[in-house]
């Protein structure tokens, strides 16, 4: 399957729909390029008509400014904007809900307007228009998946019915934790955390917010943000959980479950 | 006599008033120490925030038992403020329920609306002191409250059920003295909670009657003016500053940080020089170390917190066991402002006390625990946002201070050589293309 940079399109004077914004995780993470390569396939076999900017493609700078590092952040969105504008980018689709809502709620005071799409939002999209059709008693047919909200996608930006709305569409038994939606409790990661070890305290953050999803029965957790899915599994590892319940993107998913 | 019973009322409400609009005027000039912010944008949406989240207590509805109770406290609160509004003109006509001519046949009927909401309250008074002192809730038995906000919380629930009952124990004599005829105490008709304690006065001579219902009726009007006084130094303010904090709050998404257009101009200039005026001066400050630093809008934040602590009960880092407690960080800002408040009161001006909010109040543990989740911004019934001023103090600490973990230091710099937070090289960013299926 062909992935195309905007560099490529441009060189065959296309211009494409949408860019896909794979963000750091999703480039360099192991775990997270799965996702990637998951939400990539969908948009191919869909026929969506993308590219991404591959090696053009840098931080938002999203960690760096929620550490304190103004300058960074600054630096790496006047990058980027060149960069977006300068490609004419209207409409942005990202896996991450860190670049989601740096692109939508932070750039365009910067000078970078586009519209912003979470992926879940596009995947939703893509099954009320029929565009997606998922196999007749796929594998999470009946299991028992919880959701765990991502902060910048739910809390930041009131997201919380695109995602479940596409596991339902899995024909699966949604079950939901005490704290969810609004009240959901964060994998830890956020504010530049997962780039560093945790403050003395009690307990791991990811070990809490895993407990709690375990604690549900579920054989799947669904994530909707590469961080929280590292620091799912990494919490599932660490309840030596992984043989029984998987942590999965809810891309995985769909892509697991097309036909 | 009633004419010297007067001149006491009017000392009394002109040292009360005066004291309070004293003090108002401190947390005015307070709250101002800080950088301006416009927030004048968008009237409807903002006046929308003050019917919803100060008027309508939406946020409290997340647990409506408890908002229900939060609810007739406060509704009783402003109710029987038109009670007070006839103890004052009384007090100062020398009448004596002023408004039961006017209003007649009503009178009874409000005034027992009020003793409803009297029972009501001294009822909810009684089971909010059982969930804070033998419930012990886990929010109210934190460390956050040890000391003087404890005992705060406490001091303002006895006093409205002492409050309350003087309203009802004076009720009660003045039936009692009405029964034994007196030109004065004209018949109210009915008052149904009080009529029930005012048999017991009923072998009391009237002469000793009058006394008591006078000793309620003053003890009731110096609470009340004792009350007032007591607010500005108490937790007790969010009945006042809820309103302006709901109408000033940020009507962004919570996601968006505020933006530093200082440094976004000295990037802009530093890759486009042409752009930079010749007169271009470098910011002075990067984040903020003290009060001062912080915008107007978090000093008014850090007045305006009842240290309810839904915000730390929410809080991913506090729940596991860090230090940091977004209730903790609203309490230091404001005693901070407090302490820089009174040092403005003795020395005319700010003089430099070698404190600051950062180190002194707020420790750097807690700043680096936060993952700026949002959820104790989410909480917080009367619009506070505790985030906003851990981020400006992060930003102090690494823009000003250098002061960051290795780890971060590594990741900034990874950031800005490798254009992301792994020591990944830049070409390889789109090697995942090479590995899909069919390729």
């Amino acid at each position: 399957m062909k992935v195309n940079t905007m560099a490529e399109m441009l060189a065959n004077g296309q211009t494409p729909e949408v860019l896909f914004w794979v963000g750091c995780a999703g480039s360099f993470d192991q775990r997270a390029q799965k996702i990637t390569k998951a939400f990539a396939t969908i948009l191919n076999k869909v026929g969506v008509n993308y590219a991404i900017l591959g090696k053009e493609e840098a931080c938002t700078g999203d960690p760096a400014r929620r550490a304190g590092n103004e300058f960074l952040f600054q630096m790496m969105a006047y990058q980027n904007i060149q960069i977006l504008n300068g490609y004419g980018i209207k409409k942005i689709i990202t896996t991450c809900p860190h670049c989601f809502n740096t692109f939508k709620n932070e750039y365009p005071e910067l000078g970078g307007n586009y519209e912003v799409i979470h992926h879940t939002s596009f995947l939703q999209q893509l099954i009320d228009e029929g565009k997606i059709k998922l196999k007749e008693g796929g594998e999470f047919k009946g299991k028992k998946i919880v959701y765990h909200d991502s902060c910048y996608l739910g809390r930041s930006n009131n997201i919380y019915e695109a995602p479940r709305k596409v596991l339902e569409a899995l024909d699966a038994e949604l079950v939901e934790m005490k704290r969810c939606k609004s009240n959901g409790l964060c994998c830890g990661a956020g504010g530049a955390q997962m780039f560093k070890e945790d403050e003395p305290g009690n307990k791991r953050i990811n070990t809490e917010r895993t407990d709690e999803a375990l604690e549900t029965g579920a054989t799947f957790i669904a994530s909707a943000c590469p961080f929280c899915n590292t620091m799912m599994t990494d919490g599932v590892k660490n309840r030596e959980k992984e043989n029984e319940v998987a942590v999965l993107d809810i891309a995985e998913m769909i892509a697991a479950s097309m036909e | 006599m009633p004419i010297l019973q007067q001149i006491l009322f009017v000392a009394l409400f002109i040292v009360a008033t005066w004291l309070f609009t004293k003090k108002a005027g401190e947390i005015k000039r307070n709250i101002f120490l800080g950088r301006p912010e416009d927030r004048s944008d968008n009237p409807s949406k903002r006046w929308k925030n003050v019917l919803l989240l100060a008027l309508g207590q939406k946020k409290m509805f997340k647990n409506p038992l408890v908002a229900f109770l939060h609810l007739i406290i406060y509704g009783g609160f402003i109710i029987i403020n038109i009670e007070v509004l006839e103890l004052l003109l009384d007090g100062l006509l020398g009448t004596h329920r002023l408004f039961l001519p006017l209003l007649g046949n009503y009178y009874a009927f409000i005034i027992n609306v009020f003793e409803s909401l009297a029972v009501l309250v001294t009822l909810v008074c009684v089971v909010f002191l059982t969930r804070r002192n033998i419930i012990k809730l886990k929010r109210f038995a934190n460390k956050d409250l040890e000391g003087w906000p404890k005992s705060d919380a406490n001091y303002i629930l006895i006093t409205e059920i002492v409050l309350m009952s003087l309203f009802l124990l004076m009720n009660a004599t003045d039936q009692a003295i009405q029964l034994k005829g007196s030109e004065h105490y004209k018949t109210t008709g009915s008052l149904f909670f009080s009529s029930f304690i005012s048999p017991y006065f009923s072998n009391i001579p009237l002469s000793s009657l009058v006394v008591i219902e006078r000793i309620c009726w003053w003890l009731h009007i110096i609470g009340i003016f004792t009350f007032l006084n007591y607010l500005p130094y108490s937790k007790h303010l969010h009945i006042v500053l809820a309103f302006p904090n709901a109408y000033y709050s940020r009507l962004n998404a919570i996601g968006q940080m505020s933006n530093m257009p200082s440094v976004q101009n000295e990037v802009l200039y530093a890759m486009q020089p042409e752009l930079a005026p010749t007169n271009a001066n470098p910011p002075e400050k990067f984040g903020a170390k003290d009060v001062f630093d912080l915008s107007w809008k978090n000093l008014m934040d850090a007045y305006s917190c009842t240290e309810c602590g839904r915000c730390t009960s929410a809080c991913p880092a506090n729940i596991t066991g860090k230090l940091l407690s977004p209730r903790k960080i609203m309490m230091a800002t404001r005693d901070r402002l407090e302490e820089v408040g009174m040092n403005i009161n003795q020395n005319k001006a700010f003089v430099d006390d070698g404190k600051s909010l950062i180190q002194n109040y707020i420790g750097i543990e807690e700043l680096r625990a936060c993952t700026t989740c949002n959820a104790c911004v989410e909480e917080c019934p009367v619009s506070i946002s505790p985030l906003d001023i851990i981020m400006e103090l992060r930003r102090a600490l690494i823009m000003e201070d250098s002061n960051a973990p290795q780890e971060w230091n590594s990741t900034f710099s990874n950031i800005e050589n490798n254009f992301a937070p792994w020591k990944f090289a830049p070409d390889d960013r789109a090697n995942w293309i090479n590995e899909m299926p069919n390729n």
